[in-house]
């Protein structure tokens, strides 16, 4: 490697940096003001790529290709805007009182409606926009092509830090902003109107991400993976730059940019006689940054501890162990479920519904041990689920382990995962936590997409077929069971013992349950770790219920899956995880499959829980409502 | 002297925190010009009744007008654009803005109807001569009695008609509570209504005319400030009486 291929992923690396940073810029913004992590932010940047593309070529046609394209750029960039507002008026208006959690679902459920928008509207291909005129040739620069292009991208990054650093300290727009950040009720109180406010941020926060899609048009075509992969970079800038800090999110882009870039330029390397490639590491290294950076600093290099989260749900009512009667009906549901095979002779497709909703169980309930005793949403358990099935897969196929061996191995790999995630995850809570187990899932994600040697790349692996006597529909969905009743047990044993007691009283009050001796974050890592190991439980056997696995089982979707059969079934009970599993499950299995659109689908469903049970559904029904 | 409109009416106030009710039926009335001081316990209900009437938690009552105009369902806002100034008990400075800042958010032109002194920049540093000096201080750089200052600045460059002090004098040095009673005092002079929550008698006795006592969130007592503060000494923290 020579200083000049340095110097020339360096370029590169500031050009992605400024992209990153215009993403992260206004997440941040916008959490400062309203309090809400915009999940469907990166979708606002893939918008701005999309109709950066659409509109650019239509303006070049009137008024001449240059302007066209800086004309598309900056109308892109409005029209983004514009949808904020609308989105902000009519969605984000209607939840600023919810829990937390809900909103984080709300704005997911935006990201899925606006990524079945674009697939409606401009389709399922690649679309390429046009070079910048003027700006598609490169600079000879110690020898190498520097593309134009590329040095005008870094640039944009510093412009828009310093400008929006004039919009914020110089404009009495930029006061509010600041002022609402720290005390938006003493905002109200002055006589301001926040609803403007709060329209007018989430028109700039989301104008700046889609200026940042639009800006990518002469570098990568516009495509329907982006909004998730910008949002996991994004949350990953601002965990590691500190919520709320512009300098911060700056300063994490360019760092984050060019350890990718420093990866890529290295290219091949050999280190004590083994050879790596390191421009596979690329996602590793982005890892490497954030742990480093939050061991040092828990709230990110310029962060501060943020004020509470706005509203927390109401307190929930203390679990009850089951009544005589609750044991009868879980043992009722418990011999129906055992004895589906029965069914199969007349309905074959019996125990292979059956299996999903066996797993969607498990899956549902170690999530729902983080969220309901622990208090602790995870918005990455897919991670965990996709340890366990390609930890399963791979005993299977390549090591050719028989099956329970496989599982164990599966559910090992899930385990390590989970204590090493886990040490850094439960150091935070709330929306913090939630990032970082999205971002960490991404990682998962994005190592099982390129490893392509052990995983299979986007293929991932086939024939991960059970050993008799489990190589049957029923033979498996038995097992399955088994493992699933054993796995609830388990949760139900623990969430009833003093640990349980001890993670109830961390999400109660935290700072109570340490000032009676209870080790917080010892008790949520633990609990982390076991939710984890459960979840690679459900992995594994799902590996075995598909016969392979691929990177699709394990995206994002599949934590959101998690999440809302957890809300739909309440988090208030240990039960109702397990109808939410059952429910969806089933309304997937006979409605979604039959549509292309399911992901808009599925995000209607979450946004109708939202709005219309903004306290939770076990809340809504039951609470005592003041006037 | 009185106004037909008292320029804050309250009849059967309750309030609520999440769904715990703090305030139950509270009532009371402060006349334009009047200064008027709430007092009680910690817990009684005196921030609550505050926050209550600037519309910062959900509130329901059977009258509750400014200068005769419903205020009940309007939101925190519009109510004080009506005119109500908050001075609240933390008080609230923005700590990452300069007390230029602070008080450029809080400027207001005076509601219609409001025929007091109008509050320019100049006016406040006037009567808090301190501030002046501090022009370019961030909030969170200032003692406890400069934010107390800035804080009142604040809501009076909104030009309120009724200002609303909750627990001015506490946590502050002695010479900031002497500097305020000046100000107070001088606020009153200029024809401010002021609804003062306040642990200190003495304190309110020097600026206030009469006094409501709130215990459990409903008025306990009231009448003269007079009447209160000989009372005061024989009970200890505003108690019920024998």
């Amino acid at each position: 490697m020579s200083f000049e291929s340095l110097l020339f992923q360096a370029v590169n690396g500031l050009a992605s940096a400024s992209g990153l940073f215009l993403v992260a810029a206004g997440l941040s913004i916008i959490f400062g003001v309203t309090r809400i992590v915009n999940m469907a932010h990166g979708s606002f940047y893939m918008l701005g790529l999309y109709l950066a593309v659409t509109l650019a070529p239509l303006l070049g046609e009137t008024v001449g290709g240059a302007l066209g394209f800086w004309g598309g750029i900056v109308a892109a960039a409005l029209v983004t805007a514009g949808l904020g507002a609308l989105v902000e008026v009519v969605l984000l208006r209607r939840i600023y009182a919810a829990p937390e959690l809900y909103q984080l679902l709300a704005t997911f459920a935006l990201l899925l409606i606006i990524n079945d928008a674009a697939l409606y509207f401009w389709g399922p291909e690649d679309i390429l926009g046009p070079r910048a005129p003027g700006l598609s040739g490169s600079v000879e620069f110690l020898g190498r092509h520097l593309p134009q292009y590329d040095i005008f991208l870094a640039l944009i990054g510093p412009i828009v830090l310093i400008g929006l650093h004039i919009v914020l300290t110089g404009t009495r727009f930029g006061r509010l902003v600041r002022a609402a950040t720290q005390d938006r009720e003493m905002v109200a109180a002055l006589g301001i109107n926040e609803a403007v406010l709060f329209t007018a941020v989430f028109a700039l926060g989301t104008g700046i991400a889609g200026l940042g899609g639009a800006l990518q048009m002469a570098r990568e075509p516009a495509n329907l993976a982006l909004d998730l992969s910008v949002l996991g970079d994004a949350f990953v800038v601002v965990v590691v730059g500190g919520m709320g800090s512009l300098r911060g999110a700056y300063l994490a882009a360019l760092l984050v940019a060019e350890v990718k870039a420093l990866c890529t330029a290295l290219g091949v390397v050999e280190v004590a006689g083994i050879t790596f490639n390191m421009s596979r590491l690329t996602l590793v290294a982005e890892f490497l940054v954030m742990a480093v950076v939050l061991v040092i600093r828990p709230h990110g290099l310029f962060g501060r501890p943020q004020p509470a989260a706005a509203r927390r749900g109401e307190a929930e009512a203390p679990l009850v162990p089951l009544g005589p009667r609750g044991r009868l009906v879980a043992l009722a549901v418990l011999a129906f479920f055992a004895g589906i095979p029965l069914f199969s002779a007349f309905a074959s497709y019996a125990p292979v519904l059956a299996l999903d909703m066996v797993i969607a169980a498990l899956f549902a309930a170690s999530l729902h041990l983080l969220m309901g005793p622990g208090g602790l949403a995870s918005f990455g358990h897919a991670a965990y689920f996709g340890l366990g099935a390609y930890g399963t897969a791979c005993a299977a196929t390549v090591l050719g382990l028989p099956t329970p061996l496989a599982l164990v191995i599966g559910i090992a790999t899930a385990s390590a995962g989970a204590v090493l995630f886990g040490w850094f995850c439960v150091r935070l809570e709330g929306v913090y936590f939630a990032m970082l187990t999205l971002a960490f899932a991404q990682i998962v994600w994005s190592i099982a997409y390129q490893w392509e040697e052990v995983t299979g790349g986007s293929n991932g692996l086939f024939g991960v077929w059970p050993d008799p006597p489990f190589d049957s529909a029923n033979g498996l969905y038995l097992a399955a069971l088994a493992v699933t009743l054993a796995g609830l047990v388990l949760i139900r044993r623990l969430v009833f013992a003093p640990f349980g007691l001890a993670l109830r009283a961390a999400r109660d009050s935290r700072l109570r349950a340490e000032a009676s001796g209870i080790a917080v974050e010892k008790v949520r890592w633990l609990a982390f770790a076991l939710a984890g190991t459960l979840c690679g439980a459900a992995g594994g056997l799902f590996a075995f219920a598909k016969g392979s696995i691929s990177p699709e089982a394990i995206s994002v979707g599949r934590s959101i899956d998690g999440l809302v059969m957890v809300l739909l079934g309440g988090v208030n009970s240990l039960t109702g995880p397990l109808l939410g599993a059952g429910g969806l499950t089933l309304l997937q299995d006979m409605v979604m499959r039959e549509s292309a659109y399911w992901r808009a689908l599925l995000g209607l469903i979450i946004l109708a829980a939202v709005l219309l049970f903004p306290a939770g559904l076990a809340g809504g029904l039951r609470r005592r409502r003041a006037p | 002297m009185t106004t037909p409109v008292p320029m804050l009416d309250i009849d059967g106030l309750d309030a609520w925190y999440g769904a715990a009710q703090v305030l139950f039926g509270l009532s009371l009335k402060v006349e334009t010009g009047e200064a008027v001081a709430l007092v009680g316990r910690n817990g009684a209900g005196k921030s609550t009744t505050m926050k209550a009437l600037i519309g910062l938690i959900s509130r329901r009552a059977h009258r509750l007008t400014l200068r005769g105009a419903d205020i009940s369902a309007l939101p925190t806002h519009v109510i004080a654009r009506l005119g109500i100034g908050y001075v609240p008990e933390d008080r609230r400075i923005f700590s990452d803005l300069t007390v230029l800042e602070n008080l450029d958010l809080g400027r207001r032109r005076r509601a219609p109807g409001n025929t007091i002194t109008d509050w320019s920049l100049e006016a406040v540093f006037d009567l808090f001569p301190h501030l002046a000096e501090l022009r370019h201080r961030p909030g969170g750089q200032m003692s406890g009695g400069e934010q107390q200052m800035l804080a009142v600045a604040r809501a009076l460059v909104g030009n309120p008609a009724l200002l609303l002090l909750d627990e001015p004098s506490e946590g502050v040095a002695p010479i900031v509570v002497e500097q305020m009673t000046l100000a107070l005092t001088r606020l009153k002079a200029s024809g401010l209504s002021l609804l003062v929550s306040e642990q200190n008698a003495q304190f309110c006795a020097a600026i206030c005319d009469r006094a409501y006592t709130i215990e459990q969130g409903a008025v306990h007592w009231h009448g003269p400030m007079a009447a209160l503060a000989q009372g005061g000494r024989s009970r200890p923290a505003f108690g019920p009486p024998g």
